[in-house]
């Protein structure tokens, strides 16, 4: 199956959100897939799943509707790649993503069509389609504005619940916040240290210890998403049973465990569906077979992989997940050399404020996609009949101020998928 | 309103006016410094931190040459702390105009400035990195200064002798009666209040600015606002000062500062020194320029631009005949009819200390004050609010007093937790727009490669964490401090930084959600109809 001569039915290029996603639905599908990418967006995401948040972006006007919102977003953006998809076929995506992400002990809860509100850890209040329930507790408190404790730790920087409540006290006087030691904890302390840990239950009777003298006249407690590398459900449990309080976890600025958990459950569950990967490997080279597939080099020096595929997804994301490199005067797409729509100059792809509501034109460049998702040239023609994408590479959207991150990724590699079948 | 009393009011923080402060308080001089912003908001901390030996100037402008070689060896001797004595290079490559490289050892001699010729293997042996096309070197007297260094030292010691300081004040206005001004109205930024001060005598030392805040006196100074962008290394790219040996004209000086290098300059003319500045354009073209001198400057990686505003004064002006050279101006307002006004602006870094003296001569000659000027004996003090904004300190310091609480909040530069403290400890109040900010000129903080973006989010915890701010303030001093290092980061967008901005970008806005208003209660996740 993973023999040195295999042709995979599919290659799918890109570990983040779009590339698990695309592993996930093929391998579903009984296709024989190999997957390769680096460490990127997943590690470094809170682990929530945005569907559609903000529209018009300029406006900053926040939509509780996600459906509502992508409705809205497709009518005055046609060419987002929302606009490829029916919402049955996003709502079956999603789906599907988090049922695999529930079966494999990471389970993940929402409303069918409202957005939830959810705490980030600089205070603010983002909205997000699914959350893992480890965080459920906090979105209905949050809700409520009933009273709530959040707890932070001597040692563990970046994580300040004062912060949160001071943000937040004006609309919900009964949040407080509390700093404890962490047991055995002295010195610098990282989320997954600490996750390990608290894997021991005698630790977490520790810290509840810490905790509860703080915790009269509260229903609710917050902690940093460190309760728990790979089965956080239970450490929470645990913890609610110890404590008598609804407990919940609020995600970290990376480096968190939020993310590295999403890869764990990839890592374990990928490979039980048959899904060869190259992890930590990028692809270093690429020729078109006569049969229309493709070779692919992986990897570099003696370590380097020679894989060969039918058909390939491209779901290398942006900048940060390698799939476009910009030079001083454009931005290229380094694998296949797909055109990348553009501003015609690096002068014109940022704002000269950061925050500018708007965005950054160069958020809007990427992956120009016909309505089969294959990357097309110039002429409007698609480059190779066998070449798909799908995710943050593509063109025409900002996932950042739409808050569409997640949503897009796997809704547009389940379609990639669906194309490549036909 | 609140009036307060001084001798001497002195408007500006930047290294002139800081040290300024220093040699009036030295001369026991009472005096109150008052800066718009934070102290080098001006041409003060967007130069290139070159002391200079003077052979820049030897075919244009000799005495401008001379008065910096003799600063430049004073200052070496006075505020060891801040400079480092690299020494310099001028080099020629092929093309470059060949009269000028042959005249250039004979016109430092006429002005008594060290050149010592090079051969090529000797260069090489300098500066690996120079130009395989190299045709001329020579070696020069120059070094390496940190500007903000040098005005903190300079405040923290005028502080020391009882001078005072108020930052983020803005002058509004003058009160004049009979060509005299009786006080100088000011706006707190902090506070939004305004409040008054009654000095005897008011010096003008906003650089760039001068030509607004005399107009606000009824004095008239015309400057022409020349924007100069640098960019900045991942790496120190050279040892010593490497300059190109040309006319002056673009990108032709890298000077190593710490662990970096810092590239420039350009020349653009603009219309208000608060339009300053770098571009994508300006960015390029250094770049481009550069890599005559060293190839490696096309391919290394950048961490941002940086700009700031010469203020060239417009010679010919009638009754101007305090300007003791073209290098600087000194003006007596007594020629526009205001008599206790003086005006204090161009001249370079290199020459601040000159400035400060013939300035402080001036106003004691008003005061009738007979005191000498002691800055050229008195060695510079270094001072706990000038000391962490050397490169490597604080993680030597992180090392050596390892207390085992501490956090590294800042990973690019090791800057810790009991650093930044330390650091908001040696800065009393004023914190005007963001605290944030006054931390990062104060020490190394966001000046690595992620340029603020980790290091902004976690201080931002530590300052709630203390009570330094409160409510929504941390959040948008966050803002604004981003927003700063925005400036300099978006003209240098491709390669590595480009990702570095991604992923900045995927926080703040893609998670954190900042760029959106959150002083909102709608939070029921409810569309409004």
């Amino acid at each position: 199956m993973t023999g040195r001569d295999t042709l995979y039915d599919v290659m799918v290029i890109g570990a983040g959100f779009a590339g698990m996603a695309a592993s996930l639905f093929a391998a579903r599908h009984g296709l024989n897939v190999v997957q390769t990418g680096a460490t990127g967006g997943i590690d470094f995401s809170t682990g929530f799943i945005d569907l559609m948040g903000v529209h018009p972006v300029e406006d900053g006007k926040r939509w509780g509707n996600p459906w509502a919102a992508i409705e809205a977003v497709v009518r005055d953006c046609p060419d987002h790649p929302y606009a490829r998809l029916s919402k049955d076929e996003i709502a079956e995506s999603i789906n599907c993503f988090t049922e695999f992400l529930t079966e494999q002990g990471l389970e993940y809860v929402g409303h069918t069509d409202r957005n939830i509100c959810s705490l980030t850890p600089a205070g603010t209040v983002k909205r997000t389609y699914r959350v893992p329930e480890t965080a459920w507790n906090g979105s209905l408190a949050l809700e409520r504005k009933a009273p709530t404790l959040l707890v932070d730790f001597h040692g563990l920087k970046g994580v300040s619940g004062a912060q949160i409540v001071e943000t937040q006290k004006q609309h919900w006087p009964g949040v407080k916040a509390v700093r404890v030691a962490f047991p055995g904890g002295r010195g610098e302390l990282y989320p997954e240290h600490m996750a390990w840990a608290l894997a021991d239950p005698a630790v977490q009777q520790k810290m509840m210890a810490e905790v509860l003298p703080h915790a009269e006249d509260i229903e609710y407690i917050g902690f940093p998403a460190v309760l728990g590398l790979n089965d956080p459900g239970t450490v929470v449990r645990h913890l609610a049973e110890l404590s008598g309080k609804r407990i919940f976890e609020i995600p970290t600025i990376p480096p968190s465990i939020a993310g590295p958990r999403l890869r764990a459950v990839f890592d374990r569950g990928l490979p039980g569906l048959g899904v060869r990967t190259l992890s930590q490997k990028l692809v270093t080279g690429v020729t078109q077979r006569s049969d229309g597939g493709f070779d692919f080099q992986v990897g570099s020096g003696p370590a380097t992989v020679s894989i060969s595929a039918k058909k390939a997804i491209l779901a290398t994301g942006r900048f940060f997940g390698k799939g476009l490199r910009a030079d001083r005067e454009k931005v290229v797409e380094p694998i296949f050399d797909v055109p990348v729509v553009q501003p015609a100059q690096r002068d014109a792809w940022h704002n000269p404020a950061f925050f500018a509501k708007q965005g950054h034109p160069i958020n809007r460049a990427g992956v120009e996609v016909d309505a089969r998702l294959r990357p097309i040239g110039p002429s409007g023609e698609p480059l190779h009949d066998t070449l798909f994408a799908a995710g943050a590479i593509l063109a025409h959207h900002d996932w950042m101020r739409m808050k569409c991150g997640a949503g897009l990724a796997i809704a547009t590699a389940f379609r990639a998928v669906k194309e490549l079948m036909r | 309103m609140n009036i307060l009393q001084t001798t001497v009011l002195i408007v500006g923080g930047g290294a002139t006016g800081t040290g300024l402060a220093r040699d009036l308080a030295l001369r026991g001089v009472s005096c109150l410094l008052a800066e718009r912003s934070d102290f080098n908001a001006g041409a003060s901390g967007g130069n290139h931190g070159l002391l200079h030996s003077g052979a820049r100037y030897v075919a244009s402008d000799m005495e401008a040459a001379v008065e910096c070689r003799d600063e430049g060896q004073l200052l070496k001797a006075m505020a060891p702390q801040c400079i480092e004595d690299t020494g310099g290079l001028f080099v020629a490559v092929e093309g470059d105009d060949e009269q000028y490289v042959a005249d250039f050892e004979g016109m430092c001699r006429k002005s008594d400035i060290p050149a010592r010729a090079l051969d090529r293997s000797e260069a090489f042996e300098c500066e690996p990195l120079l130009s395989d096309k190299l045709i001329a070197a020579y070696a020069v007297d120059d070094a390496a200064i940190d500007p903000f260094m040098l005005s903190l030292d300079n405040m923290a010691h005028a502080l020391d002798l009882g001078a005072r300081v108020l930052r983020n004040t803005r002058v509004v206005r003058f009160l004049r009666e009979n060509g005299h001004i009786r006080q100088t109205i000011f706006l707190d930024e902090t506070s939004g209040e305004t409040f008054a001060v009654e000095a005897e005598i008011v010096v003008n030392a906003t650089g760039a600015w001068a030509g607004i805040v005399a107009a606000l006196a009824g004095a008239d100074i015309h400057i022409l606002y020349s924007s100069g962008s640098l960019l900045v290394t991942q790496d120190r790219l050279a040892r010593q000062v490497v300059n190109r040996l040309r006319k002056a004209s673009d990108a032709d000086i890298l000077v190593p500062g710490g662990t970096v290098s810092v590239l420039g300059t350009t020349s653009v003319t603009i219309d208000s020194p608060d339009l300053c500045r770098p571009t994508v354009a300006e960015a390029d073209r250094i770049v481009e320029d550069a890599q005559a001198m060293m190839p490696v400057l096309a391919t290394t990686r950048y961490i941002r631009a940086y700009s700031g505003v010469r203020p060239l004064v417009l010679t010919g002006e009638s009754g101007d005949a305090r300007s003791v050279s073209r290098g600087f101006s000194l003006i007596d307002h007594a020629r526009d009819a205001v008599d206790n006004f003086i005006t204090i602006t161009g001249g370079k870094l290199t020459t601040f200390r000159l400035m400060a003296e013939k300035t402080a001569d001036l106003v004691c000659a008003k005061l009738k004050v007979d005191a000498p000027c002691l800055t050229r004996t008195e060695p510079l003090p270094a001072s706990t609010m000038g000391r962490w904004t050397e490169p490597g300190l604080a993680p030597k310091d992180w090392v050596r007093n390892r207390d085992e609480d501490d956090l590294i909040l800042c990973e690019c530069e090791m800057v810790s937790r009991n650093t930044v403290d330390a650091v908001i400890a040696a800065m009393p109040g004023m914190r005007g727009k963001s605290m944030l900010k006054a931390i990062g000129l104060r020490s190394r903080v966001g000046k690595g490669p992620c340029q603020g973006g980790f290091c902004g989010l976690r201080i931002t915890g530590h300052l709630y964490d203390q009570g330094h701010v409160s409510g929504e303030q941390g959040l948008s001093e966050l803002s604004s401090f981003v927003e700063r290092r925005w400036r300099g980061f978006s003209p240098i967008l491709w390669g590595l930084p480009m990702v570095q901005a991604d992923l900045q970008e995927a926080l703040y806005c893609g998670v954190l959600d900042m760029e959106l208003d959150h002083n909102t209660d709608d939070l029921t996740c409810e569309d409004d109809e």
